[in-house]
């Protein structure tokens, strides 16, 4: 299976000078099409670092990033903008925009650039919607819905772009343990039909058995793969 | 199809946005309508200065026009020679020249005896120099000592003029001289005065006792049916004295109105209360973008995260500016229209909307909006993607 994603030897700090903080050491990593992993380690050991480089929301400088064969490392903004428009994004925070409706926020991600009619990105959000099981509450604003519902609308707004990627940093953080293991049950099942890639970041560890490979992040360098 | 994306998803969503919030939505829109009346009543005053200003010459019947080079209006000439005038007819494209006599004096209300100043036009009432049926028709009438005609446009303040005049009551004191009111016309009121009379030139001199025939205040000059104006004018520059101007009808106008809005205070007072309707409405639509920017910083965040560029944001924040500009603009419309009516009713002044004032209001209120936008997308940098993991 080839790479989704292809990291060699990469170094990342904060600041500059003497306040020069290194966060990630020679991170070396690579994950296949359709693979799953987490990734876990102690509070401000980098994880959230990590995923901010990948999905080239921060820029990094030492070794090298490949992304769906992009290099990331000094890139420009705009390779970083199309490497966003490939991956699919679950906060931690369900980031929902409060003044549109589940099926308006799930299309937003179909709205970038491609060719699709206004009714085909309707049918394709509410399939999405469908499939986390929210099909009755399409036309539902934020603020009408549970916190395991506004996940699972994230869920599908990362999901509906069928993208290769998805990058998830603590998603179930803000539920409870049922309702968390079920997003990501979810989220498991939905990705693995689509041969989708995930990486997830969590503390989680009732929900390690979902992943095909764990990896462990401590102080910035990977512990155990 | 992606033409129109680029512009029509980011003013959707700004749209769907500006709309989730009622109330916010409400102080939005009175703060661009409180602009746009502003801004629709200062340019309203305005020209309704300018075209009253304008209300004495517009009827003045003639192709050529002097005038002392240092009046600066009609309303407070200089005089000058009547024989400087007389020089004209030597050009034999001329073919009369009268004198008129201005002059700034109180009339008593005959109801209420209190005096108001208006302005006391005087001439020979043979001459025709003004374009209204009604002098045309009384000018035997004018002939006689101390009568004069009475503009009913007038302020009402002069009295009610008509009906005293069909109960009978004609007779009244312009600065403190007897006359008698014979007729009415209709002009209109201007900024200088608040209302006319026409008498001869006679008459003029008995309410004025100490103005004299051979000091006038303009000269009206008719030509020849055909004359070429322009080169008449020319040629009366070289023969007559420095120090008379001579107009066409055209640049009279425009002399009279150019001193409103140059040369008097006035004229200013309204631009920079115009600047002002500007400058506050900017600064009102600026602080609405600039906090929606920041009440929306992580929303755009997650969609820059999510592949949006920031060229999106930028026609957001526009299409926004460009939705409160035509939401503040309708009611701020209406209710100037309303505004207009009253100001015509209650304070005689002429205010029609015209179509190139209501273009021009909604081009200058699109203009404040733009610049709040242009001044609010520096807050979008705020909005960063590494931020929301
Ligand atoms: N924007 C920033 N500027 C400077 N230092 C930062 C910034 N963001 C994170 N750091 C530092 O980098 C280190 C790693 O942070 P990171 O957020 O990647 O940790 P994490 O593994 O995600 O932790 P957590 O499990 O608590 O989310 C921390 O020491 C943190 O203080
Ligand atoms: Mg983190």
């Amino acid at each position: 299976m080839p790479a989704v994603i292809d990291v060699e030897h990469l170094d990342f700090s904060f600041g500059s000078g003497a306040l020069t903080q290194p966060v990630l050491k020679d991170i070396t990593l690579s994950i296949r099409k359709g693979e799953i992993v987490l990734i876990t380690g102690p509070s401000g050991s980098g994880k959230t670092t990590f995923l901010t480089i990948i999905g080239g929301l921060r820029q990094a400088f030492h070794g090298s990033v490949k992304v769906l064969d992009q290099q990331l490392i000094n890139s420009s903004e705009q390779v970083k903008v199309k490497a966003r428009q490939q991956i699919g994004y679950i906060f931690q925070q369900h980031n929902l925009l409060k003044s549109l409706s589940a099926l308006q926020n799930v299309s937003m991600t179909l709205e970038m650039g491609n060719a699709l009619t206004e009714q085909q990105r309707r049918d394709r959000s509410a399939e999405a919607l469908i499939a986390v099981g929210l099909g009755d509450r399409l036309d539902y604003k934020p603020g009408q819905l549970s916190g395991g519902q506004l996940q699972r609308v994230s869920i599908a707004r990362a999901l509906v772009g069928q993208p290769k990627i998805i990058l998830a940093d603590e998603p179930t953080a803000s539920l409870d343990k049922q309702s968390g293991y079920e997003a990501v049950s979810l989220l498991k099942r939905l990705a693995k039909e689509s041969q989708t890639a995930i990486l997830l970041v969590t503390h989680d560890y009732r929900i390690l058995d979902i992943a095909d490979r764990v990896v462990e992040l401590e102080d910035g360098v990977i512990k155990s793969v | 199809m992606n033409k129109l994306a680029w512009f029509y998803f980011p003013a959707r969503l700004a749209w769907r946005q500006l709309i989730f919030d009622r109330s916010k939505l409400v102080a939005a829109i009175c703060g661009v309508l409180f602009a746009c009346v502003l801004v629709f009543m200062q340019l309203g005053f305005k020209d309704s200065l300018y075209a009253s200003a304008a209300s004495a010459p517009v009827k003045l019947s003639g192709d050529l026009f002097l005038m002392h080079k240092q009046s600066e209006a009609m309303w407070r000439p200089i005089q000058f020679k009547r024989s400087e005038l007389m020089r004209v007819l030597g050009n034999p494209a001329v073919a009369e020249a009268y004198p008129l006599y201005l002059g700034l004096a109180p009339l008593k209300n005959i109801k209420t005896q209190v005096k108001r100043t208006l302005m006391v036009y005087g001439f020979d009432p043979d001459s025709l120099i003004f374009n209204l049926d009604e002098i045309k028709n009384k000018r035997h009438e004018l002939r006689l000592k101390d009568t004069v005609l009475f503009d009913e446009y007038s302020r009402p303040e002069f009295g009610p003029m008509r009906s005293l005049l069909e109960a009978g009551r004609n007779v009244t004191e312009i600065n403190d001289y007897k006359v008698n009111i014979v007729g009415l016309f209709r002009l209109g009121v201007s900024f200088a005065a608040d209302g006319n009379v026409m008498t001869s030139d006679l008459n003029f001199m008995r309410i004025f006792p100490r103005r004299n025939l051979s000091e006038i205040d303009m000269g009206v000059i008719k030509l020849h049916p055909g004359a070429p104006v322009q080169q008449v004018k020319a040629e009366l520059r070289s023969q007559l004295n420095e120090f008379v101007n001579i107009f066409s009808y055209e640049e009279l106008l425009k002399y009279e109105k150019d001193y409103w809005a140059n040369t008097a205070p006035i004229g200013f007072i309204f631009g920079f209360g115009t600047v002002m309707g500007w400058v506050v409405g900017l600064v009102i639509v600026y602080q609405i973008l600039f906090t929606d920017i920041a009440n929306h910083r992580n929303e755009f965040a997650t969609l820059k995260a999510m592949g949006y560029e920031h060229g999106y944001f930028v026609r957001l924040v526009f299409a926004s500016a460009f939705f409160l500009a035509v939401l503040g603009f309708i009611p701020g419309y209406v209710l100037s229209l309303g505004l207009y009516h009253l100001a015509e009713s209650q304070m005689y002044m002429p205010m029609p909307m015209l179509w190139s004032k209501i273009i021009t209001v909604f081009l200058f209120i699109l203009s404040m909006c733009v610049m709040a936008g242009l001044l609010a997308i520096r807050k979008l940098k705020d909005a960063n993607p590494a931020d929301m993991f």
